[in-house]
């Protein structure tokens, strides 16, 4: 029996001391008539060998050899150490450490992620991590109209915010009555004009999401939108991508005061690509905001000879103490994600992170210049960006993406659905793996595609 | 030691980063200076060695399921077999971006078409998505789900979900944040939900009933039928939430007993690690009725092969919950785990965790603790309280469970549900053997003894572990969550 490690001899002994005679008996309290079984249709079991040569077959199918497309969800280098450790037994098998002393280490690493996630964003505290980027918006957008004062519930969310975050929290936030105001952006920058709030300025707004860099690649002008919501009383809420701070101003340090809560996804820090999850989201705030944070949290203590240790705090605002009266309902989180993140951003440090931003733009300046040498080909947006940027193509996007797969390249994420008025564009983006020849790989592709 | 206490100015590993050609940017391109970090972020310094060091003495710090018997109830700590890591992680799946033209990811997405459907043929339900990313998200999802099919129905005056006194905390946080009021049913002096009460309770303003079967009191709730057809009739729906699965998978289907939503935790019932809290993955899977409102993305299988649906295809949709597919890699783990186990395999979990723990009951009650649901047959996990020996021995279960740290067992579940004083929620899952089982009642009857005869011993346990008795108090009173140089 796989995994079950009974023996005959076992089972007839442990039936002896219940006092039943068969395991049938020990299901005597469910209703006659409810017992149909479920599992009859499911297949046949597989050794491990044979799972094995299956799922390598499928693994196989998968096609991409160089992907270009980011939108969310990054191809960084990952130290090999980090998924050696992470999955040792003693981190991969373990639960939420409720028993502390058991379980000091899941518990300091925890601290540590907090320490470093919290420098990286310049914030002073951090929970544990949520699901993912999108979700830990939604608990943002969440805590903030908690927290602010007035009571009110009218959050603006500009469209340079990743759609799918901005449909998160939407879901997240329906039941609340919590209002999403959209903000338009710039057709020549891909930007939030900092004078476009103004328009909404007729009523109190709990909170304002400045996306940084934006959805398209682009740089906010986080400074202004930042001092015009706390003048008109209004939290920051920062979206940012943790594989940026090691180049870029930390939201903690935009405008005059600062951004009050810094939230996103934390996978390009060591967490793969894996068709899109496990990844874990993060979330940040200043000391002032702190109760209202979802989700664990870890703290430092000591134990009763002085020692220094660790263990789960604050956990009045949590659903197994409040239940219905909680800051979230979120009980697991993504703790191994997190674990493996802390011991990425140990190996890579304040210069390796540096170097992996500096390499992600200067990669995404070399491919700009070699695409500008294709005609039809058209750069979109003209203010300063990160790692991504929007073409425009001379031919329909969806052929393109098709042509292109077909070679094993993901060109970018088509932009079609959710931003129609953009016509054939597409979003792509450099990380600091790709090398000259990918790169120009990747042109001479596009140009073939494009039959230009 | 924090690692930042061992980190040096300067140290750094070259061979993680780019070199400084790979970084250089003509100045006419350059990111513009008011954009930039002046201030380096405080990261540690340490050379990679340190980092495994360190990071290594940590997990030796930690108790889990490969190195300690794990009887925390109503978690499910079975064996996580490293199979299913070994094909979640292969090199195409890993590298699979969630956006990739759909022709890029059809290994990824024909095991997660099959996993909707084996799901949903386990729990008998009409359909499933597997976007949620944990138990409470789906929970989420679920009652996000009743909530819609009252609106669209334009049935606006229910907005009150129930239940059970018992239930996990998450029930009433996720009603709250759905928008509901919660009402608490009580539970009778055999376990069972409050009938009487439940009838009184139930009525026009009922969205719902959350209810976890068998239930955290470690019996199977047996007026389950008539339970159902109570809030059904009173319009009501049911959500069943899927924490202890683990007790009747392949033997009871939610869908029969009357269920509209049900959650799943892959991490319990389907063997993906826990990962010191995460991560989960919680699919949910609705009745006919529900179906409609199932959260997006889903799967669905046409002429060009596996695709998602989106908004577009599914306009009656609660939404999304992630950004991208879920936890993907925890889904993989599941279908490989299922496949493993195989048809006949998922009953016997079941019927392998029911004995375990009827047989750990059992041996407990001969041994002289009191077990709280005597005259009821014990699911995958029972409940003891230990009442008696805080009024006569003066220890209590928090001194036990951290006593039991010092024999070499993580402890179980101790102070939930909150309706039995000085109780442990044990769940041995059915990975464990019997002479683990019989070491873990000898730990429990040589720390009676101790009490006994050493009282301070057990009140000032635990001994052996990397700290002792951690002060919660102070960690609250004066957080101290980021390390400060």
């Amino acid at each position: 029996m796989p995994f079950i490690p009974h023996t005959e001899a076992d089972v007839r002994a442990m039936l002896a001391t219940i006092g039943v005679t068969d395991l049938d008996a020990l299901f005597a309290e469910i209703p006659a008539g409810l017992e149909r079984g479920g599992a009859d249709t499911l297949p046949s079991p597989l050794n491990e060998m044979a799972l094995r040569r299956l799922m390598t077959e499928r693994a196989a199918r998968e096609g991409s050899t160089l992907c270009f497309v980011g939108a969310g969800a990054y191809a960084h280098h990952i130290p090999a150490a980090v998924w050696e450790i992470a999955t040792r037994g003693e981190f991969y098998s373990a639960y939420t450490p409720y028993q502390a002393e058991a379980s000091q280490g899941t518990l300091q690493t925890l601290y540590e992620y907090q320490t470093m996630i919290a420098a990286l964003t310049g914030m002073e505290a951090s929970n544990a991590s949520l699901y993912d980027g999108a979700s830990a918006l939604g608990e943002a957008i969440l805590m903030a109209v908690r927290a602010h004062p007035d009571g009110a519930r009218r959050v603006l969310l500009p469209t340079t915010v990743h759609p799918r975050y901005r449909a998160v929290a939407r879901t997240l936030t329906r039941a609340q009555g919590i209002e999403l105001v959209e903000l338009p952006f710039t057709a020549g920058g891909g930007h939030i004009d900092p004078q476009t709030p103004h328009a909404q300025a007729t009523e109190a707004v709990a909170a304002v999401v400045i996306q940084h860099p934006n959805f398209f690649g682009t740089l906010e002008e986080v400074d202004a939108l930042t001092d015009w919501a706390h003048a008109r009383g209004a939290l920051v809420i920062a979206v940012v991508n943790p594989a940026t701070l090691g180049v870029l101003v930390p939201p903690g340090d935009w405008g005059e005061k600062g951004a009050d809560i810094a939230c996103g996804d934390g996978q390009p820090l060591g967490i793969p690509l894996a068709g899109g999850g496990p990844y874990f989201g993060f979330l940040c705030c200043k000391t002032p905001l702190l109760r209202q944070m979802p989700g664990r949290i870890v703290g430092r203590t000591t134990d009763r000879e002085g020692k220094e240790g660790f263990v789960l705090t604050l956990q009045a605002r949590e659903q197994h103490i409040r239940r219905a009266r909680a800051t979230s309902n979120i009980c697991s989180n993504q703790g191994l994600m997190t674990i493996a993140a802390t011991i990425h951003m140990a190996l890579l440090g304040p210069e390796g992170l540096r170097r992996v931003g500096l390499a992600c733009h200067a990669n995404l300046v070399r491919l700009l210049a070699r695409l500008a040498t294709i005609p039809g080909v058209r750069v979109l947006f003209d203010r300063p960006r990160f790692h991504e940027a929007v073409l425009l193509l001379p031919r329909p996007v969806t052929e393109v993406v098709t042509i292109l797969a077909r070679e094993g390249i993901a060109a970018g994420y088509p932009l079609a659905t959710d931003y129609p008025a953009l016509g054939e564009a597409l979003l792509v983006c450099t990380t600091e793996r790709h090398g000259a020849q990918e790169i120009d790989h990747f042109a001479a592709q596009l140009h073939k595609a494009l039959g230009v | 030691m924090v690692i930042f206490a061992k980190s040096q100015h300067d140290r750094c590993n070259p061979a993680q980063m780019p070199d400084l050609a790979a970084c250089a940017t003509p100045t006419a391109d350059a990111i513009p200076g008011h954009f930039l970090r002046h201030t380096p972020p405080l990261l540690p310094e340490v050379s990679e060695l340190e980092a495994i060091r360190h990071y290594t003495r940590l997990s030796q710090r930690n108790y889990a399921i490969d190195t300690h018997f794990y009887p925390l109830g109503s978690c499910t700590m079975k064996y996580n077999p490293r199979g299913c890591h070994a094909v979640a992680t292969l090199p195409g799946f890993q590298g699979l971006h969630p956006l990739a033209p759909a022709a890029h990811g059809q290994g990824t997405l024909a095991t997660l078409y099959e996993l909707q459907e084996m799901l949903t043929a386990i729990t008998g339900m009409a359909g499933c998505s597997l976007a949620p990313m944990a138990g409470a998200q789906g929970e989420f999802a679920g009652v996000a789900m009743i909530r819609a099919y009252h609106e669209q129905r334009g049935d606006r005056e229910r907005r009150e979900i129930l239940v059970p006194s018992a239930a996990h905390g998450t029930n009433p946080a996720t009603a709250a944040l759905c928008g509901f009021t919660v009402r608490e049913i009580p539970v009778d002096a055999d376990g069972d939900v409050d009938l009487a009460a439940l009838r009184q309770a139930v009525g026009p303003h009922t969205a719902g009933l959350m209810l976890t079967n068998p239930s955290t009191l470690g019996v199977f709730e047996r007026r389950v039928q008539e339970i159902a057809a109570l809030v059904h009739e009173a319009g009501g729906l049911l959500y069943y939430d899927g924490a202890n699965l683990n007790a009747i998978v392949g033997r009871v289907r939610p869908g029969d007993m009357g269920f509209d939503a049900v959650h799943i935790n892959l991490h319990k019932t389907f063997a993906t690690p826990h990962g010191g809290g995460g991560p989960g993955a919680g699919p949910i899977l609705a009745s006919e009725r529900l179906l409609p409102f199932l959260p997006i993305p889903l799967l669905a299988r046409g002429e060009d092969g596996f695709r998602l649906l989106d908004a577009a295809e599914r306009p009656h949709t609660i939404g999304r919950l992630s950004a991208f597919t879920g936890n993907v890699g925890i889904l993989l783990r599941a279908y490989a785990y299922i496949r493993l186990v195989g048809g006949g395999g998922v009953r016997r979990i079941a019927d392998y965790a029911t004995l375990n723990a009827n047989y750990l009951q059992a041996r407990l009650r001969q041994a002289g603790f009191s077990v709280a649901y005597p005259h009821r047959r014990a699911t995958h996990e029972f409940l003891i309280t230990l009442r008696e020996e805080a009024r006569t021995l003066g220890i209590t279960a928090l001194d036990v469970a951290k006593r039991l740290l010092d024999y070499g067992f993580y402890a179980p579940t101790i102070y939930f549900p909150l309706l039995v004083p000085e109780c442990m929620l044990i769940e041995p899952t059915e990975t464990e053997t019997r002479e683990e089982l019989d070491r873990f009642v000898a730990a429990l009857v040589a720390i009676r003894q101790e009490a006994e005869q050493s009282p301070e011993k057990v009140r000032g346990a635990p001994h052996t572990t990397p700290v002792k008795r951690l002060d919660d108090t102070a960690a609250a009173r004066k957080p101290d969550l980021v390390w400060k140089p």
